[in-house]
């Protein structure tokens, strides 16, 4: 294992910039890390080096993984899902284009559950991604593969999207740092489309630093997404020492008895570490929060009903052998090319729109939705940030959870209002915690949300946080691990580690 | 029963002329090798995003301007789903609930709303039927997917056939006139539908309505509608109920067909597009969409009803395209005198009855004939230097050879016989010859005097004046 991969993205680039870091060996290191997976989290891997790179003047940006549902052209794209099998697109997403232009290389493309859809990646139609930590467990979904490559040592960061917590809920099971932000900070141009109106790009980073970092790469307006407006102004690097002076709220309504004892107690102490560093714990009321499933289980649905209508076999990916007419031909390769997740959803997602149902169904979930935005407005008037545990539970066994598709589901408690409401959100390691049914610890996550557009502030006080709990555990064998590498130096006083 | 009254509305849509499609950057285009001009986004590629073509607004605030519509402050998009090959996203992006256009009006007929959307694909089936059910493949050309669409609703104010396909012709001259599309129907960049009802006269309640299409002429839009009316009607009086189809006009021997049941049944699952914000107008693009509109044909015929003192029919044959409406404007200024309702009259009367016997093309203005030649010559006739007759041969002449008028005049010996003495003789000659109509003229028969004119018409190739000779012959018979 070369010393290098125990680099943070930043430290890579400071010495890339500085001259003491090759970024072609740097890259040709990580691609041989990322040769060595075997957590099933690459459906791709750029293999030579190269693919789809832009020549930049001097490349000093550390290589990205990218979650399969971005468009690249040229390389395999599949979200996931058997019926892009084979597709290569014809173009490139604007979030990939803006990391080749900064000179980051693509090191892979990694697997999700299909099309975003899943709190656990064993939608995948590829397999599931096995939890760094324990391979018995699941990373998280949808983005899974990009918390696993970076939480294994097989990236050393990568982006993913975050519809309900796609992005949050994988990089706490995976002790990792994971943010989503503002609807509209990223592009959405060339990210496959589950729910138009929730998803958005974001980083999976090793800590609160390289995500600033990989944010100000992302960020921006497009003119290819008319909903994008990029952030006001360009993300610093966090520095803020302390959180004093900075009100933290509790949902009062939060559902702590459905949080495992092991995450409810780190979270409890991460208030506490919150209060040593100056900061304000109050409760505040989300009367509408705990609608946010019922929701978003009927906006989400219903947009990826329409969106997932494009895949029909005519133009490309995979078409079904069909003797039939054309209606039979769509029907048979929609049978075959989806798994089951998403002929749920896509079936939910009809009939809350259909006439005479929309109304009682899409219709009422959008009211609720505007209802839970009134409700983080009205408490941030008050408090600069709302905090919840980021899942209810640690990482879970393979296979536990798929035959009750609304214990699933509950897994999004605590992000999916966020993403209703459209704010910015990170998940940072809180610590490690025993599994409800025992066993080796495993990371938690602790999730900080702030206002629309507010990330500059909301990455400052992860960042005085995440020195606060100084996490660095690590799954056994990442390079990374117990090295106390996050605390960046010269910020506040002397490096430890 | 009661005599049964045609309710019609129609519905149109305008293609846009526009550089590059609604929502992507490829070029427009019209028979072009097929799927040349397609992108990811308009192939639906997964991971697009729709981009609204801002000179599609502008074009269609142009067009509510024209029809007089209120504007939405702020209008959005929906999508409207099904699952067909014309359809690449398997949804259209279309306004619904909130169009950019509301209520209008468009000479006497009322303007529901007016809508942006975008254009399917070209399917072109091969086999018999023409149509997707059995044909033996079916070809989906993407060129024309994607292009911005106007749709344009109206009201069911129109009460014929005649009168729709009259309006229609209007709405495509309007257009037209705003430079917003090339408003042409057998190439498709305007399509009218009909909805179409009966209802005994004077009652206030809308019968069912059927939707008539694929008539890609006014003169099928008329035959169509008849067709349907008529088809309606006979239902009605035989006791029988009209129900809510879409039909399909077949101009090869103007029958009417129903769609198949299973094209139709759609639930289109509308719900607000998420890739796009509303459409917000600012008040520089309402100015800048009034400012630039043209005197527009309706606006037109005002104008020469009331200022220029035509008759409504005249006006709208001169009105209806600016070429003809210029010409007509430039005639009259240089006739001087002259009334502007007697030039009128020529434009509308002799100069296009002379176009037309010519053959070609019937246009005043792309004609040999310039305003001020044909000011000319109806200064001539005013003036009595040459009769109406003569001066339909100089007519005749100008149409096929140009030139000026007093010299072929000259040159053919046209000039009116202005000797008093010399008509009197010819007078007098026909009389003579004519001893059984001379008779009935004394018995006080007067339409017996034609057979004495039109011999000294005869005798005189036209040069006599025939007010002057009618004058003359009732002098002589002492009629």
């Amino acid at each position: 294992m070369s010393d290098v991969l125990a680099l943070t993205a930043l430290q890579a680039h400071e010495a890339m910039v500085a001259g003491d870091l090759d970024a072609g060996e740097y890259a040709a290191t990580w691609r041989e890390a990322a040769a060595a997976d075997e957590l099933n989290a690459y459906l791709w891997r750029d293999e030579d080096g190269g693919a789809g790179a832009i020549a930049v003047e001097r490349p000093c940006i550390a290589p990205v993984a990218v979650k399969d549902i971005f468009c690249t052209e040229g390389v395999p794209t599949t979200a996931g899902s058997r019926i892009l099998e084979g597709y290569r697109p014809p173009y490139t997403s604007t979030a990939v284009r803006r990391l080749l232009e900064a000179g980051a290389p693509v090191l892979g493309k990694t697997n999700m559950d299909e099309f975003a859809m899943g709190s656990s990646n064993e939608n995948s139609a590829y397999g599931p991604v096995l939890n760094p930590w324990d391979r018995g467990r699941v990373p998280g979904g949808s983005s899974g593969g990009s918390a696993a490559v970076v939480a294994g040592g097989l990236a050393p960061w990568s982006i993913g999207t975050d519809t309900g917590g796609s992005i949050r809920q994988p990089a706490a099971l995976c002790g990792i740092v994971g943010l989503k932000p503002t609807y509209g900070a990223i592009s959405r141009y060339g990210m496959i489309a589950f729910a138009s109106s929730l998803d958005q790009c974001g980083p999976l980073t090793r800590d609160v630093s390289d995500a600033a970092l990989l944010l100000g790469i992302l960020q921006g307006a497009d003119p290819c997404d008319s909903t994008s407006v990029g952030l006001p102004e360009a993300p610093r690097l966090p520095d803020r020492e302390d959180l004093s002076g900075l009100r933290f709220a509790v949902p009062a309504d939060l559902a702590r008895d459905a949080i495992e004892p092991g995450v409810r107690e780190l979270f409890e102490a991460t208030l506490a570490t919150i209060e040593r560093l100056g900061g304000e714990i109050a409760e505040t009321s989300l009367p509408h929060a705990e609608h946010g499933i019922s929701a978003y289980y009927v906006i989400a649905p219903a947009e990826a009903s329409s969106n997932l209508a494009r895949y029909d076999g005519v133009r490309y990916g995979m078409r079904a052998e069909s003797a039939g007419d054309v209606i039979e031909m769509y029907e048979a390769t929609r049978a075959q090319g989806f798994g089951a997740e998403v002929k749920r959803r896509v079936m939910l997602g009809t009939y809350a729109l259909s006439s005479g149902y929309y109304d009682a169904y899409y219709g009422q979930a959008q009211k609720v939705r505007t209802k839970i935005a009134a409700d983080f407005t009205a408490a941030f008037s008050e408090y600069d940030f709302v905090v919840t545990p980021t899942s209810p539970s640690v990482a879970f066994g393979l296979g536990e959870k798929t035959e009750d598709p609304l214990a699933m589901y509950l897994n999004d408690f605590f992000t999916v209002p966020m993403s209703l409401a459209g704010i910015p959100a990170i998940s940072i390691p809180a610590g490690l915690a025993e599994p409800a049914g025992g066993g080796p610890r495993l990371p938690v996550g602790f999730q900080i949300a702030a206002p629309a557009f507010a990330e500059q502030k909301l990455l400052d006080a992860a960042y005085a946080l995440e020195q606060g709990i100084g996490f660095d555990a690590g799954p056994s064998g990442a390079p990374y691990a117990g090295i106390g590498h996050k605390k960046r130096t010269g910020v506040g006083g002397e490096e430890d580690g | 029963m009661a005599e049964l009254e045609a309710v019609i509305g129609l519905e149109i849509h305008v293609q846009l002329a526009t550089r590059t499609k609604m929502f992507c950057g490829c070029e427009l285009s019209f028979g072009d090798e097929p799927n040349v001009h397609t992108c990811p986004v308009c192939l639906a590629h997964p991971g697009v995003l729709p981009v609204v073509n801002e000179e599609a607004i502008r074009s269609a605030l142009k067009i509510a301007a024209a029809l007089e519509c209120e504007v939405a402050p702020r209008s959005i998009f929906h999508r409207k789903n099904y699952f067909y090959p014309d359809s690449p996203k398997a949804y259209q992006i279309s306004q619904y609930d909130i169009p950019i256009a509301g209520a209008g009006r468009l000479g006497d007929v009322r303007i529901h709303r007016a809508h942006l959307e975008e254009d399917a694909a070209k399917m072109i089936h091969v086999g018999e039927s023409g149509r997707i059910h059995g044909s033996g493949a079916s070809l989906v050309d993407f060129n024309r997917g994607g292009t911005p669409l106007v749709e344009i609703v109206t009201e069911p104010d129109l009460r014929s056939a005649a009168e729709a396909a009259a309006w229609a012709r209007l709405l495509r001259e309007t257009v037209r006139q705003l430079g917003v599309s090339d408003v042409n129907m057998e190439e498709g960049s305007l399509r009218v539908d009909g909805n179409i009802s009966v209802r005994p006269a004077g009652s206030a309640e809308l019968g069912t309505k059927t939707e008539l299409k694929n008539m890609n002429s006014f003169r099928f839009l008329e035959r169509g509608i008849e067709a349907e009316l008529t088809r309606q009607r006979e239902l009605v009086e035989a006791g029988e109920k009209v129900v809510q189809e879409t039909l399909h006009f077949h101009p090869e021997d103007g029958t009417l067909h129903p769609l198949r049941s299973k094209e139709e049944a759609h639930d289109y699952r509308y719900f607000p597009e998420p890739d796009l914000v509303p459409i917000a107008p600012t008040e520089a693009m309402l100015r800048g969409a009034r400012e630039s509109l043209p005197e527009l044909p309706a606006a037109r015929v005002e104008r020469y009803r009331e200022q220029v003192g035509l008759a409504e029919d005249v006006a709208a044959l001169l009105a209806a395209d600016p070429e003809t409406a210029a010409y007509f404007e430039q005639a009259a200024e240089a006739a001087g005198r002259v009334e502007p309702r007697v030039v009128a009259n020529w434009v509308t009367g002799e100069l296009a009855a002379a176009l037309r016997q010519e053959g070609g093309e019937a246009s005043a203005a792309k004609s040999r004939v310039e305003p001020a030649t044909l000011a000319a010559l109806v200064a001539m006739v005013q003036e009595k230097k040459i009769s109406h007759g003569s001066a339909k041969t100089v007519l005749a002449e100008l149409v096929a050879n140009g030139g000026d008028p007093a010299e072929i005049v000259e040159r053919e010996g046209l000039a009116q016989i202005s000797d008093g003495g010399e008509l009197e003789a010819i007078v007098a000659v026909a009389v003579e010859a004519n001893p059984k109509a001379a008779e009935q003229i004394r018995a006080g028969n007067q339409k017996a005097i034609g057979a004495i004119v039109g011999a000294v018409m005869k005798e005189t190739k036209g040069r006599a004046d025939g007010g002057e000779v009618n004058r003359l012959i009732k002098e002589k018979l002492g009629a």
